[in-house]
């Protein structure tokens, strides 16, 4: 008791209020020349993969350098951002939306002193314009509660045999691939979306569902309506429809005892032609083209074989600035599979809900 | 500290791109705490095991800072025993600049902070748009969030309730930009830090603000509330500019490249290079500023237009955001409330009519849009449709008397 002051005591059981600031103003980090030309600027140039040049309507201009990292940062490689950040660029870096870091330079002549630095260091200058951006990922095995997958493996893996197309701007427009490592695909839309399939129902563990689960909820989350409650050996739990069930995973997350994830029957789908810009078109959703796939540590190189041989259709046949979705609905899907020599199966078929608009009620048929 | 054995992850330490694995290995190698060695050296050795029976060993829980009932993510190890090091691995969801702006030496005292009390791995950002502090045993969270939160930083949202928001780089550098994207940002997550720290709402929501129709953020996709900058009046042309274009990259790349790509058929080639376009056809899509930014810019009539309803897959199907706001303008005081008026309109109609884990786009499926647009008081537009309605099976009794509100409202429109 002798080292437990009434100071001390106090702060215990009084402890700190938090000060609900919400979203901090990102105006005060912003590099001086974009503060003081914010809203004036009129155009863009890409000089080179991974650099943007803007010119204000001052006159003045502000280069952008850009670079993948690995995006799980351990705060040496942070720092070591940040000492590039402060020798060459005044200070200032921002974040993209796929984790690539930016700098902004006022001095053109600081642009290429700083890309030998960044790739000095590991990290890869590119993922502008029609380049293959960075993968955008999830948390997988590293943190996620229901993985079936890994997603920052994955995504080494599959950036190592892409990095060229990441380097350079060889693509038709730009490609955006994304990964989720469960169906409720936090990874979002992608011109290329790599996504777990479940393909069996949960295994039950009806010793804990009881204990664990919120039954009712877990009923109501299910898309299909294929759980209902029941008695197993005696004890509270709940049943699968299996011939209903799809496989979704859904009931997972509210109740771990449902477990979906299967070494074995756990595997992963490739999405194509998903577009999130207005541009030419509306934005569009992915579409299924491959599943099946094996769910491959440390490399999952069936995963990116496929996506290597979709690339390499799209580059070779798409007209520029066609993103996937465009290109693919100009040549439509019979040519689509036939150029990645990829298998069209009753699967492809779409029987969820409003998914008839997605047949072809037309005579529109390429011979 | 007996280092795991960790073949698999060894293997990703090898190609060209940046290996997580290295990193995570330097924590554990090089770092002065002891701490921090042991916690990544366990975090190696459960991902390994992961790697090699290809399952996931982290369970949820119920972690928070006082005050607070969200903004963590508990992960408690269900291999504890074999890496009681990293047992308690929680991520901290914390709120980044509007526009994901930083100086280095604030991402420098953010480092300090984090090795401090956590692991020292970090993500900047996560897919909904947080910084990612990932690894602190619960006692460090509390630590760590009162450090970060004294010098400006709060937590984002986990759970039921309004989640941390995205905007674009916006016109701190974009010439394309159309709003104030850090304001809306802003103004629009602020304003509900309750519905943020204390989960209370029917399932998450979502804001996302672009500059532009190009949608940098997903907004359509992926927010409840997409805010994205257009333009009402006409695009500027700097025809000088667009001839140098055309006669830089020759007239077939022109008519291939832009002329045909036109959505709507609204440009023309005239003989001498320079272009004509239908303004009152442009629907604004971005395709022809993205292919000639120099010559080719967005109006002076600028404003947003707000989409309601986008999300992923649980539960119903992936949902588009719809139009629920044409065009609005940005600029005086009475423009922002009335965006932020339009959001706590619709948080307040989602959260008394959705049902559990229901997001506000399966309500607006479920109820229909009209039913959604009259709880938050907003009239029909024919550009909240791709088209009128394909089924017959509707009542229409009161066909005459909403007719008279739409010749009233053009009325009132002309006389304005």
């Amino acid at each position: 008791m002798t080292d437990k002051t009434p100071e001390k005591v106090e702060e215990k059981a009084k402890p700190r209020t938090p000060i609900e600031t919400g979203c901090p103003d990102g105006f005060q980090y912003m590099h001086p020349t974009m503060r003081k030309n914010f809203g004036q600027w009129k155009y863009h140039e890409h000089p080179k993969p991974g650099v943007l040049k803007h010119v204000a309507n001052s006159g003045e201009e502000i280069w952008t350098v850009r670079a993948g990292t690995q995006r799980i940062l351990d705060v040496f490689t942070l720092r070591k951002l940040c000492d590039i950040g402060d020798k060459y660029a005044d200070g200032y870096v921002r974040f993209t939306i796929r984790s690539n870091i930016e700098y902004m330079v006022k001095d053109a002549n600081k642009v290429d002193p700083l890309i030998k630095e960044l790739e000095k260091e590991g990290f890869i200058v590119g993922g502008t314009k029609n380049s293959v951006a960075m993968i955008s990922h999830t948390q997988g095995w590293l943190h996620c509660d229901i993985p079936g997958t890994d997603a920052s493996g994955v995504v080494k893996a599959m950036m190592d045999e892409l990095i060229d197309e990441f380097k350079n701007n060889e693509m038709p427009n730009r490609v955006h691939m994304t990964t989720s490592c469960c169906q409720i695909n936090c990874g979002g839309q992608g011109d290329i979306a790599i996504n777990i399939q479940h393909t069996k129902p949960p295994k039950i563990n009806h010793d804990l569902v009881s204990n664990v689960c919120e039954r009712p909820s877990v009923v109501a989350r299910c898309p299909v309506a294929a759980i209902r409650p029941a008695m197993v050996n005696g004890k509270p739990s709940l049943e699968v429809d299996e011939k209903k069930c799809i496989c979704c995973g859904a009931c997972y997350p509210p109740c771990p005892p449902m477990q979906i994830n299967d070494p074995e029957h756990s595997k992963l789908a490739i999405w194509v032609g998903g577009n999130h810009s207005n541009a030419r078109s509306k934005p569009t959703f992915q579409k299924l083209v491959a599943a099946g796939i094996p769910n491959n540590p440390p490399r999952w190189p069936e995963a990116t074989a496929i996506v290597k041989r979709i690339l390499q259709a799209y580059k070779e046949d798409a007209r520029d600035w066609e993103r996937i979705n465009d290109w693919i609905d100009r040549i439509g899907w019979p040519r689509f599979f036939e150029l990645t020599e990829l298998p069209f199966t009753k699967y492809h078929i779409d029987n969820w809900r409003g998914g008839r608009k997605t047949l072809n009620s037309s005579t529109y048929i390429r011979f | 500290m007996k280092k795991h054995d960790t073949p698999m992850l060894d293997d990703l330490e090898t190609g060209p791109w940046p290996s997580f694995i290295s990193g995570i290995k330097t924590l554990r190698d090089k770092h002065p705490d002891k701490r921090i060695n042991d916690m990544t050296n366990d975090l190696l050795g459960q991902l390994e095991h992961s790697y090699e029976t290809r399952k996931g060993y982290w369970k949820g829980g119920t972690v928070s800072v006082y005050g607070y009932g969200g903004g963590i993510i508990p992960r408690f190890s269900e291999v504890g025993q074999a890496f009681p090091a990293s047992k308690e691995f929680h991520t901290l969801r914390v709120q980044p600049p509007a526009g994901n702006y930083y100086s280095t030496s604030m991402l420098r005292r953010l480092a300090d902070s984090w090795e401090k009390h956590g692991s020292g791995l970090v993500t900047f950002h996560g897919q909904t748009g947080n910084i990612m502090f990932i690894g602190a045993t619960t006692e460090a969270t509390q630590h760590f969030f009162d450090d970060i939160n004294n010098y400006g930083f709060d937590l984002g949202g986990a759970g039921p309730c309004v989640r941390t928001a995205m905007s674009c780089v916006g016109a701190g550098r974009c010439e394309m930009s159309n709003i104030n994207e850090h304001k809306a940002h802003r103004l629009l997550v602020n304003n509900f830090v309750d519905d943020m720290h204390r989960p209370a709402l029917p399932y998450k929501f979502k804001f996302k603000v672009s500059g532009c129709p190009n949608d940098c953020m997903n907004s359509i996709e992926r927010a409840d509330m997409s805010v994205i900058g257009t333009w009402k009046d006409d695009i500027k042309v700097d025809q000088k500019e667009f001839k140098k274009y055309a006669k830089l990259k020759g007239r077939k790349y022109i008519i291939d490249n832009i002329i045909t790509r036109c959505p709507t058929n609204a440009i023309s080639l005239n003989d001498d290079d320079s272009i004509e376009i239908d303004n009152k056809n442009c629907v604004k899509c971005m395709h022809c500023l993205n292919v000639v930014p120099k010559a080719l810019h967005p109006g002076d009539d600028r404003g947003a237009t707000v989409l309601i309803g986008g999300k992923r897959t649980l539960k119903i199907g992936d949902l588009m955001g719809t139009v629920i706001v044409p065009f609005m303008k940005l600029e005086k005081d009475e423009d922002w409330e009335k965006l932020v008026e339009i959001a706590e309109n619709t948080i307040d109609f989602w959260a008394d009519n959705a049902l559990e884990h229901e997001r506000c786009g399966e309500m607006i499926e479920r109820i229909g849009l009209v039913n959604f647009l009259d709880g938050i008081g907003i009239d029909v537009d024919p550009n909240m449709v791709a088209n009128p309605r394909e089924s017959s099976y509707v009542r229409t009794d009161d066909w005459d008397q909403e007719a008279v509100k739409w010749y009233e409202k053009a009325d009132k429109k002309e006389t304005a």
